[in-house]
């Protein structure tokens, strides 16, 4: 049992997603210095898309393929609520064209969009898609081998697990803080550059809503695309737009001047774009940009400190713990001791008396010698680097 | 530099104390004021008559009503004494001095105190004629002996460390949750129970907070919790502070939002027993129930109320540090109305859509085996504490029972960085604790 659980809490650590780590890692400072060299985008972007790919067969990950495609019919189950009836507490039971997300494991999950003719196949069997409608979500679903799975409600945290990585993404310790940094609140506008993988634009789309926008842009034509296939997927489309646009080179579109309660730059060269960030940015409000790198960050904040204040660069990480149950001996030394001094043997042989005596005296001792403490100490393995979360705060001129 | 007086006679059209996201200070709103850049972070309420103490002496904060938020005001001396005027930034030139290149250092700096040649009269008779902070800094600079021989970097330090103390800057700013966090971690973190602003950020985000959530909250850490996640509401949904007992648990802290009378109407509050009492179905007992329900709810709201005015005293006093507050003091909205009959029956049939604990030096699994029941199925939750220990034996308690899954215990780590020419590094001090966080996902046991 403790061993299982120990399993289940350890896994984050794997070396498979390390290997995974590492290599987004290098994928983003490599667009970031080829960008430096002023390489034209579309040398950067192949490269990207291919690693992407690459990454993604390096690692197995479920890309979106188990997701039937079709997404012509509107999504019932919405990922946040634009109206009080769309509420999670008010969505019970899983109907025909739900999104959900099939929780295996903690480390494997899979989107999937609720058809009544469909079946999700895994190695542990069939599993009828006609089966889970009418049920409540949390529940368990069987297999045809009886093997069971969770269908979960999806949420901007799951979503970021399952989604398929066309760029390096942010994670939730950097997400969570972006948002909370950036003020963000109901009915905020936030302007947004790259789009990437969605996986920022998800969280900033929940805490924006119900009456605000995310306006999201990226260079990149396809990562745009699938991009907005995937807010249509996840029924956030009403909140976030995107648009292809080169962000550095052209700046944030002219009509949302002025507009913005938060920008969000993730960039190659942020500094490019701090003018024009500016310029979209109503009087007190915060920019956050991220970067991998500390040489970004420095050209970064000499371009901020004209017009911005209160500038914080700041490295945010999580460290996971794992729980364990644990048997250990209580016994006192002082019992042993006094046990062991009786005999009157030289050490040696003391071993190999307790030792023996183990199979017989120990079993009546067993129930107060011996006893199970939960136990927690940090995974051995975390990442260690995601990027330096550099915000400031537009100066008041007015 | 342009003295700006007229600001404080702003026009009333300008007051929109009920925009979700207003950006000029009201008169009996709720401001963070930042002295000399985060050396010192003061909460205050402003009214014609209140009063904030810079050094040894004391500053109307008039000025302040109607100025944008993220203003920056300086002490200014005129014929009746000193006063905050507003100060508009002057746009700094990119000076691309390359600091490595200078070979000055300290090997000829002495400490013997004989560097300035102004004597203490001498700086108070300045003051007295009226001179401006500026001015005495750079007559300080005239009269130094040394600072010509100073480093280029201990020459900016050096007028830093002046002007915080002859000319302060002021810097206005909205309490929000972010703020309001990293003001009490600063000044009084056991109050809120060591709870960082990463590791708040972390809750809010584990719980999936959004608009139009029902969530549930223990909030043992003075409201903050509470507040933050009202804030997220903006005015839907609603957010159930829940507690133990007879008497809830006080969330004087809401005060400091400058919410809206609709966001505050979203937060109310009920015990543990009056939420969970109607799983129970048998008539008798609901009768019995509601009978010592409503005489709990007098109770309830009599402990209340003179809480929140006890609080509200204190929190003047001590939080709204060294800000007198005046003869009537402008009262915000009081926030934790008692939950209706009709929204818990609602909850009883829906259930909760998050659940988050702060519940500090109590075993977090007390709250949980009650609490989480009254989740929906599939809704996420997180739980903080400031000890490890608890939080392991809870996470082992919800395996065992299989109440949860997805379930982890993670601790943030934030750290700060200096960034500035060729001198980027951590910085030589930073916080090394923020809190654990449990977080998980109610499942269906069945």
């Amino acid at each position: 049992m403790a061993a299982r659980l120990a399993r289940y809490v350890k896994a984050p650590c794997e070396t498979k997603k390390k290997k995974k780590r590492k290599a987004k890692t290098l994928l983003r400072f490599y667009s970031f210095v080829w960008s430096d060299l002023f390489l034209t985008n579309i040398i950067t972007q192949t490269l990207i898309v291919s690693s992407a790919k690459f990454l993604a067969s390096l690692l197995n990950f479920p890309l979106t393929k188990a997701v039937p495609q079709s997404i012509s019919g509107s999504v019932n189950l919405k990922m946040l609520p634009t109206e009080s009836k769309k509420a999670l507490s008010f969505k019970r039971y899983i109907e025909d064209g739900d999104l959900v997300i099939v929780y295996e494991r903690h480390d494997v999950m899979k989107p999937v969009k609720v058809s009544k003719d469909a079946v999700l196949q895994n190695r542990f069997g069939v599993y009828k898609h006609s089966d889970w409608i009418g049920k409540p979500l949390g529940a368990k679903v069987f297999s045809n081998k009886g093997k069971f799975v969770y269908l979960l409600a999806p949420t901007p945290e799951l979503w970021t697990l399952v989604l398929s990585h066309r760029t390096q993404i942010l994670y939730i310790a950097d997400i969570s803080f972006v948002v909370m940094y950036l003020e963000v609140v109901p009915g905020c506008v936030v302007l947004e550059s790259g789009t990437g993988s969605g996986s920022l634009s998800t969280s900033l789309a929940r805490a924006v809503a119900p009456t605000g926008h995310v306006y999201s842009f990226d260079f990149h034509e396809q990562r745009a695309v699938s991009a907005r296939e995937d807010f249509e997927k996840t029924g956030i489309s009403s909140l976030v737009t995107v648009e292809v646009r080169d962000i550095q080179g052209e700046g944030f579109p002219e009509k949302l001047s002025g507009l913005a309660d938060s920008v969000f730059l993730d960039l190659p060269q942020p500094w490019l774009a701090v003018p024009s960030a500016a310029k979209m940015l109503k009087q007190d409000g915060v920019l956050c940009s991220f970067s991998p790198c500390i040489e970004q960050v420095q050209r970064t904040c000499e371009v901020l400190r004209s017009d911005f204040i209160d500038i914080r660069t700041f490295e945010v990480l999580l460290r996971t713990y794992e729980v364990k149950e644990v048997k250990v001996d209580t016994s006192s030394m002082a019992d042993q001791s006094l046990e062991e001094d009786d005999g009157g043997l030289r050490p040696c042989k003391r071993k190999h008396r307790s030792n023996e005596e183990d199979d017989t005296v120990s079993h009546d001792k067993s129930s107060n010698a011996t006893s199970s403490v939960v136990m927690a100490r940090p995974c051995s393995e975390a990442r260690g680097h995601t990027g330096y979360l550099t915000f400031a705060r537009l100066q008041c001129l007015a | 530099m342009e003295l700006n007086k007229d600001q404080t006679v702003m026009s009333e059209d300008n007051n929109k104390p009920q925009d979700p996201n207003p950006r000029l200070a009201w008169e009996g709103c709720s401001v963070l004021l930042d002295v000399n850049d985060g050396d010192r972070l003061v909460f205050a309420r402003l009214s014609g008559g209140a009063i904030l103490k810079i050094g040894n002496k004391n500053y109307s904060l008039k000025p302040l009503i109607g100025a944008p938020f993220g203003s920056l005001f300086q002490v200014e001396s005129g014929e009746d004494g000193s006063f905050l005027s507003r100060i508009l930034p002057i746009k700094k030139e990119n000076d691309h001095n390359n600091v490595m290149d200078d070979s000055r250092d300290n090997r000829e700096l002495v400490d013997n105190n004989e560097a300035q040649n102004l004597t203490g009269e001498e700086i108070e008779a300045m003051r007295r004629e009226g001179a401006k902070g500026d001015e005495i800094i750079e007559a300080l600079i005239a009269n130094s002996k040394t600072f010509d021989k100073k480093f280029q970097l201990s020459q900016e330090k050096y007028k830093l460390k002046k002007q915080k103390k002859y000319a302060p800057k002021l810097l206005l700013r909205r309490p929000f949750s972010r703020s309001i966090c990293e003001a009490y971690f600063k000044k009084y973190p056991a109050r809120i129970g060591f709870l960082r602003v990463d590791a708040l950020s972390l809750l809010l985000t584990m719980a999936n907070i959004t608009a139009y959530s029902d969530v549930l909250v223990v909030d043992m850490v003075g409201g903050l919790v509470t507040g933050a996640v009202a804030e997220r509401l903006g005015g839907t949904g609603y957010v159930c502070s829940t507690y133990k007992g007879s008497s809830p648990y006080p969330v004087e802290m809401v005060r400091m939002f400058n919410f809206s009378d609709k966001v505050i109407e979203r937060i109310v509050q009920a015990s543990v027993t009056e939420l969970s009492s109607a799983k129970t179905e048998s008539p008798e007992e609901n009768n019995q129930q509601g009978v010592s329900n409503t005489e709990n709810n007098i109770n309830e709201i009599a402990t209340s109320d003179s809480m929140v005015e006890d609080v509200s005293v204190t929190a003047e006093v001590r939080v709204v540090d060294n800000v007198v507050p005046e003869r009537k003091i402008i009262k915000a909205p009081k926030a934790g109305a008692k939950a209706s009959k009709e929204i818990i029956d609602m909850w009883r049939e829906n259930g909760f859509s998050s659940l988050i604990i702060a519940a500090q030096d109590q075993d977090p699994w007390s709250f949980v085996k009650d609490a989480l029941p009254l989740l929906s199925y599939s809704a996420p939750f997180a739980i903080y504490h400031q000890y490890l220990q608890p939080l392991a034996t809870c996470m082992h308690k919800l395996q065992q029972e299989k109440m949860a899954i997805n379930l982890q215990i993670t601790e943030p780590w934030l750290r700060e960085y200096q960034v500035l020419p060729s001198r980027s590094h951590p910085h030589m001090q930073m916080s090394s604790f923020g809190g654990y966080v449990l977080s998980g996902i109610r499942i269906s046991t069945t």
